[in-house]
């Protein structure tokens, strides 16, 4: 199945999310809530994807089942080429190690930790010796700009400052993808500002698979392409061009820009 | 993921919350030290009772005469002191197969005298296999011999105490003391046995051929014997080699079936056995009474654990984001309380050593430091901290990593 898909999408590189037909129905007691109603989607390698949409849209239960926190009720999910919709949760928990790096609202450093030691830890769970990982913790947090607080605790970093360790962390382990839920929503604008463009600079230069979940227009406009949900599904999913601003991407657009 | 690793980030995780850790820990230090203290005591006093009932002789049998005690528990007439016989002691030694030596004992009460030094002490009149009976050993001179018996030398041998008495330090082997005004060759100085569980002195008598004190220190015609002492061939010989002395003088007293014997055997290895199995159950009563205190420092580290699991629910989350498996996140809760037991187990195991010695000193007792208690409680602190540990483990195991991201 993964093979004859990678080879229908006939794009120039193989889609590293490919999400068909999925449906996420939640139950607590005799409600049932249908999150998602039959979402198709493919992101391919190198592309960086704004998710939008209101809440209760559909979009955050999309970002964890892309995550492999949560598993599908129906349809299927492969990502970078392995089936994860019938994984165990073993499974799941090494496929997140091994091809997600995730930046959350919160930073969620664990804390009274060092940051090499936050970086280190994904490679801890994978095995990595510990030469190898504290070398490459090292190279991560330089490449965020952090090289010098290597030894410091989460508490004494500023805000951005720990957005870049949970950065250098979902870097440090080489993920296929970046899933990052409401990086900026904990930042000022101008801090915010330096995280988007990190995040524009390792896609641009390190050619890296960036969902973003953003429900600010601003920082969706750093993206490359919107992905809007309402009510469970797919409304709109364009490229972003330089032409768009703020206002285009606050509502979506008119019928006849849809995507038929 | 690697063991190291687990331990290493247990270790971080207590590191971080030390005096939460630390109190946690006390728990677990007071049961394993009460523990290692009630059961060092226990077994203390328990060697204590061995050592005293090593003290009185191995595979000893005493058999008192006309000590027979009537049915309403009160001592039976007088005149039946004198019924043992040096025949007795003669069958005694021919017809019970399990007896190994057998003595007679005269015991009088005197005064000895020596230069201007004198001392009130009691004699015993034995044979001379005493020392081997009683398991006494000679530290100077010599013991009589089985001439000296026959001829009923004027020979003593004296206690510790009685020699320090007299002689003040000057050595007493071969001077002439006198008791009830007769003289006597002092030939022997036993070794010291020191004070008994009671406080008495072990050193105090001295000790000759039985026929000397029948014949110069006690004035009544028939030669007397207050005691047969025996030994049997063995330990296990004990119980035996009483039935075959109760029956054989039974014969010889002509003790028709039903009638009350005038004559009573003690089994001092009974006895023995009964205080140890005593000190035994009482050793066995303060351990449990410890390990009590132990489970409830168990508990306290299942409830820290569990409170710890509540508040690190949101690290619990992120680390399943970042790939930990449910069993590592498992293996890690479950490494912290065994680590918290095993240190805490440790030390308990420290300071009940110390404890142990300490009071050991107070009381005046055989310090006895149980390895055996001390290597139990420590395992069993180990298992402890697996124990009330897995429970909060396993929850922080199947915890739902979105619920627990979400975790305010």
């Amino acid at each position: 199945m993964p093979q004859r898909e990678t080879e229908s999408s006939a794009s120039t590189s193989a889609p590293v999310i490919q999400l068909s037909g999925v449906h996420k129905i939640y139950r607590t007691g005799e409600i049932e809530v249908h999150a998602l109603q039959g979402v198709s989607m493919n992101v391919r390698r190198g592309e960086f994807v704004a998710v939008m949409g209101p809440s209760g849209s559909g979009k955050s239960t999309m970002m964890n089942i892309i995550g492999c926190l949560d598993r599908l009720s129906s349809g299927t999910y492969i990502l970078d080429g392995i089936d994860v919709s019938t994984m165990s949760r073993n499974e799941l928990a090494d496929t997140r190690n091994q091809k997600i790096g995730f930046v959350f609202q919160a930073f969620n450093l664990i804390p009274r930790t060092s940051a090499l030691a936050n970086v280190e830890l994904p490679m801890v769970y994978a095995g990595v010796s510990p030469a190898e990982r504290s070398e490459r913790a090292r190279a991560a947090l330089e490449g965020v700009g952090l090289g010098a607080k290597e030894h410091s605790f989460p508490n004494q970093l500023s805000g951005g400052q720990q957005q870049r360790v949970a950065l250098a962390r979902a870097m440090a382990s080489n993920p296929a993808i970046i899933l990052a839920d409401e990086p900026t929503g904990a930042l000022d604008s101008k801090t915010a500002e330096e995280i988007m463009s990190m995040f524009q600079q390792l896609n641009r230069e390190r050619g890296i698979t960036i969902v973003l979940v953003t429900h600010e227009p601003d920082v969706a406009l750093h993206a490359k392409r919107l992905v809007r949900f309402k009510d469970g599904l797919i409304q709109e999913d364009r490229s972003i061009t330089p032409q768009d601003d703020i206002l285009t991407l606050l509502h979506p657009l008119e019928v006849s820009h849809e995507i038929p | 993921m690697r063991f190291l690793d687990i331990q290493k980030m247990a270790v971080h995780a207590l590191g971080k919350n030390k005096i939460q850790t630390a109190l946690t820990m006390l728990g677990i230090v007071i049961g394993v030290s009460a523990v290692i203290a009630m059961v060092s005591l226990g077994e203390g006093a328990q060697k204590l009772v061995q050592d005293q009932v090593a003290g009185m002789g191995t595979n000893v049998l005493q058999i008192q005469g006309g000590g027979g005690w009537n049915a309403g528990g009160g001592a039976r007439q007088g005149n039946d002191q004198q019924s043992l016989t040096e025949g007795d002691v003669e069958s005694i030694r021919q017809e019970v197969p399990t007896v190994k030596l057998v003595t007679p004992i005269a015991q009088a009460q005197g005064q000895f005298v020596f230069g201007n030094q004198n001392w009130q002490s009691r004699v015993e009149g034995s044979n001379e296999h005493y020392l081997d009976i009683r398991g006494l050993k000679i530290d100077q001179g010599d013991f009589f011999t089985a001439q000296d018996v026959q001829t009923a030398s004027r020979v003593v041998v004296l206690g510790k105490t009685v020699a320090e008495n007299l002689f003040q330090g000057s050595d007493p082997i071969g001077q002439t003391i006198r008791i009830r005004n007769l003289p006597y060759r002092v030939i022997g100085v036993l070794t010291p046995k020191g004070q008994s569980a009671n406080g008495q002195d072990q050193d105090d008598f001295a000790i000759m051929p039985y026929t000397t004190v029948q014949k110069k220190m006690t004035n009544s015609a028939i030669p007397r014997i207050n005691r047969i002492s025996v030994s049997a061939i063995g330990a296990q010989a004990t119980g035996a080699a009483k039935d075959q002395i109760t029956e054989l003088l039974r014969e010889r007293h002509s003790i028709r079936p039903g009638q009350p014997e005038d004559f009573r055997v003690n089994n001092l290895t009974e006895v023995a056995e009964a205080a140890e199995a005593t000190t035994r159950v009482m050793t066995l009563l303060l351990g449990s009474i410890a390990a009590v205190s132990l489970l409830v420092g168990g508990i306290g580290i299942m409830n820290i654990m569990l409170v710890s699991v509540t508040e690190r629910t949101r690290e619990i989350g992120i680390r399943m984001a970042i790939g930990s498996r449910g069993s590592y996140i498992r293996m890690q809760f479950l490494a912290e309380s065994v680590i918290l037991c095993m240190l805490g187990g440790l030390i308990g195991v420290l300071l009940g050593i110390g404890l142990s010695v300490a009071i050991a000193r107070v009381m005046g007792w055989p310090s006895f430091v149980s390895p055996q208690a001390a290597s139990i409680a420590f395992l069993f602190s180990a298992a402890t901290g697996v124990f009330f540990g897995y429970y909060p483990a396993h929850k922080a195991a199947s915890l739902d990593p979105i619920e627990a991201l979400r975790y305010e």
